[in-house]
């Protein structure tokens, strides 16, 4: 960088694009920031308009009443608000045991062809269609039941959950430090005993994580429970009976022809984002090292 | 993981084996096969979809053979079904989310492993995972509220007006139709692209682009040479995103109008196959309907595992399987 001796710096002399490359060099790097700025504007639309649209709503009673009958001005979502935190928390006892099992055994045990068979199976299971998984459910549970219940309708959730709660355990279980198992082991632990008492509870923050963020997703979902849960306009803790829910309870405000249905629909989707959002922006804030979804 | 590092290669000078250590393997046995078995259960779960599935539409699949796939008409009153019109708006409504979502999500996943200024890029990553964790059926109530009176009173008069003369843009300004069900899945479908080519782009060895900058490359030209060879992975991530986006339902149930016209304009109301399923199933009353809905399901699961399984593979391809990307969407 010293001007001692240009005439020995001159072969080094790196030449300036082309106006022609430079321009293009520009654009790309433009066209590319521009597509991140765009990507912002949806998500603030849509929490825009949530607040405008929902905040007016949002009172006490809306948490504490009944769905009332049309015309009739009140009433809230307080047995779907109740409703969704049961089919999700009956789905998360189906779906949390079996997927923290398997992760555990890919992470610890899957390093043959059956748990690449295992791991790739998962995935294309998270790639079907929720609809999908309800039709499943609605032939697995309601049609022998003789009914629509919230019994389907966690089997349906805990479907769609299975595959997350898998991969992201295995992936968490993953990160537990080999020095740990080998400390264990040399303290002469049989291997069962070295993941039960130290590798999983090394990971067990991973693990909770994973499951709520998991549990989260179900309790937005919709479609696989419009023919499995169905719905229900009063209070109702009986599983084997259609039991209400937030997002069902949504929909069918906001397809309805009422203003005031359609106002308390808007209400409803921000509670809902912020009871999915909360937990899995708190959740991702906490824990960087997760996978996504 | 640690299974090379049993007890017995630990030890230099393994005891004998005594009654507590054979008691001991034992356990291990049952602990491995116990959790061995809550990992096949895997297997089962899928089975369980697709058998029940496969059994629902059983009676359709007898009775309408292939004309299910090709016949336009759907009239469960006379119990005629064909299931053409909800194929072409799954695929026309997904294609249209894919044409506004791939350059979207590719140009911010570029942004975000090779421009962006870390603290910028953390708060656009995100963003883009607040919106993969959004309900379906809040995108559907915004699409339906703000999105469509929207397209009707601005856009699409606007399009009619100048592009009329295509097919494409003819019609009358619905708001609700394949443009609105196009454009939401498009944003509901960026956060996976995004964050998957993303993982591959920083999956890609840097030795590439410091080869490029050193030949005098500009930026953009280095950024090229890393797209190149990224190429088939984030062609994988855009299918995956594509398989989403065909089993969206939801929000696309909200927006696309629910008609089962088959038309060239991108502004009339239609159908999907999740859509139909989603408004018809629970009032499907006769055997031969519900079996006709299900066997819907049925080509939906076919065509999204495929191409789940397509994308997955490609991923894992391009990233020599050194990340765990696959399982990330």
């Amino acid at each position: 960088m010293s001007r001692v001796a240009p005439e020995t710096l001159r072969p080094l002399r790196v030449r300036a694009p082309a106006p022609a490359r430079k321009l293009w060099n520009g654009l790309v790097i433009a066209l590319c920031t521009l597509c991140a700025a765009l990507i912002l504007l949806p998500l603030a639309l849509i929490v825009g308009h949530l607040l405008a649209r929902g905040l007016a709503g949002l009172t006490l009673g809306f948490f504490v009443h009944l769905p009332t009958p049309v015309g009739e001005p009140g009433g809230g979502m307080a047995n779907a608000i109740v409703g969704t935190f049961i089919l999700a928390g009956l789905a998360s006892l189906m779906a949390v045991p079996v997927g923290v099992g398997a992760g555990v055994w890919l992470a610890e045990y899957g390093r043959g062809r059956l748990g690449g068979l295992v791991r790739y199976t998962a995935d294309v299971m998270s790639g079907v269609p929720s609809i999908v998984v309800g039709v499943a459910a609605y032939g697995l549970v309601v049609v022998p039941m003789g009914r629509f219940s919230a019994l389907a309708g966690s089997v349906a959730l805990a479907l769609l959950m299975l595959p997350t709660i898998i991969r992201s355990t295995e992936e968490v279980v993953r990160l537990v430090p080999r020095s740990y198992r080998e400390a264990a082991l040399a303290l002469g632990a049989p291997q069962w005993r070295v993941i039960q008492q130290v590798v999983v509870p090394a990971a067990s923050g991973g693990i909770v994580t994973a499951s709520l963020l998991a549990l989260a997703r179900a309790a937005g979902e919709t479609a696989p429970l419009l023919f499995t849960a169905l719905g229900n306009r009063f209070w109702s803790l009986r599983i084997d009976q259609p039991m209400a829910s937030l997002p069902v309870y949504i929909f069918d405000y906001a397809k309805a022809p009422y203003e005031d249905w359609n106002r308390q629909a808007w209400t409803g989707a921000l509670v809902l984002l912020i009871m999915v959002s909360l937990v899995s922006g708190l959740l991702r804030l906490t824990t960087r090292r997760l996978p996504r979804r | 993981m640690a299974t090379a590092l049993s007890a017995d290669a630990a030890t230099p000078h393994a005891r004998p084996a005594t009654a507590r250590r054979r008691l001991s393997r034992l356990a291990d046995q049952v602990h491995r096969r116990a959790l061995g078995a809550t990992a096949l259960l895997v297997f089962l779960a899928v089975g369980l979809i697709v058998f029940e599935v496969v059994r629902g539409s059983a009676p359709a699949l007898g009775t309408l053979g292939w004309r299910f796939l090709i016949g336009a008409e759907w009239d469960p009153v006379a119990d005629h079904y064909g299931a053409l019109p909800y194929l072409f708006g799954t695929l026309v409504s997904s294609a249209l989310a894919m044409v506004m979502a791939v350059p979207l999500g590719v140009g911010t996943a570029v942004y975000l492993a090779e421009l962006a200024p870390p603290r910028v890029g953390a708060v656009v990553a995100f963003v883009v995972e607040l919106l993969a964790s959004i309900p379906s059926i809040v995108y559907g109530i915004w699409g339906l509220f703000v999105l469509a009176p929207f397209l009707r009173s601005l856009v699409e008069p606007w399009l009619i007006a100048h592009l009329g003369f295509l097919p494409l843009f003819q019609g009358f300004p619905f708001g609700i139709g394949m443009l609105n069900a196009g454009i939401v899945l498009a944003v509901m479908v960026v956060p996976t692209i995004v964050s998957l080519a993303r993982e591959i782009l920083l999956a890609m060895p840097g030795s590439l682009r410091e080869a490029a900058l050193a030949l005098g490359a500009t930026r953009a030209e280095g950024l090229g040479v890393l797209l190149d060879a990224a190429r088939p992975g984030i062609l994988g991530a855009a299918i995956l995103a594509l398989g989403r986006a065909l089993g969206e339902t939801m929000a696309v149930t909200m927006v696309i109008g629910n008609t089962n016209r088959i038309s060239a304009s991108l502004l009339a109301p239609g159908s999907t196959m999740a859509s139909v399923i989603a408004n018809e199933f629970t009032e499907a009353t006769g055997q031969l309907y519900l079996s006709a809905l299900t066997e819907i399901a049925l080509v939906l699961f076919a065509l999204t595992v495929v191409i789940n399984a397509l994308a997955r593979l490609l991923v894992l391809w391009t990233t020599g399987g050194r990340r765990d990307v696959a399982g990330s969407a």
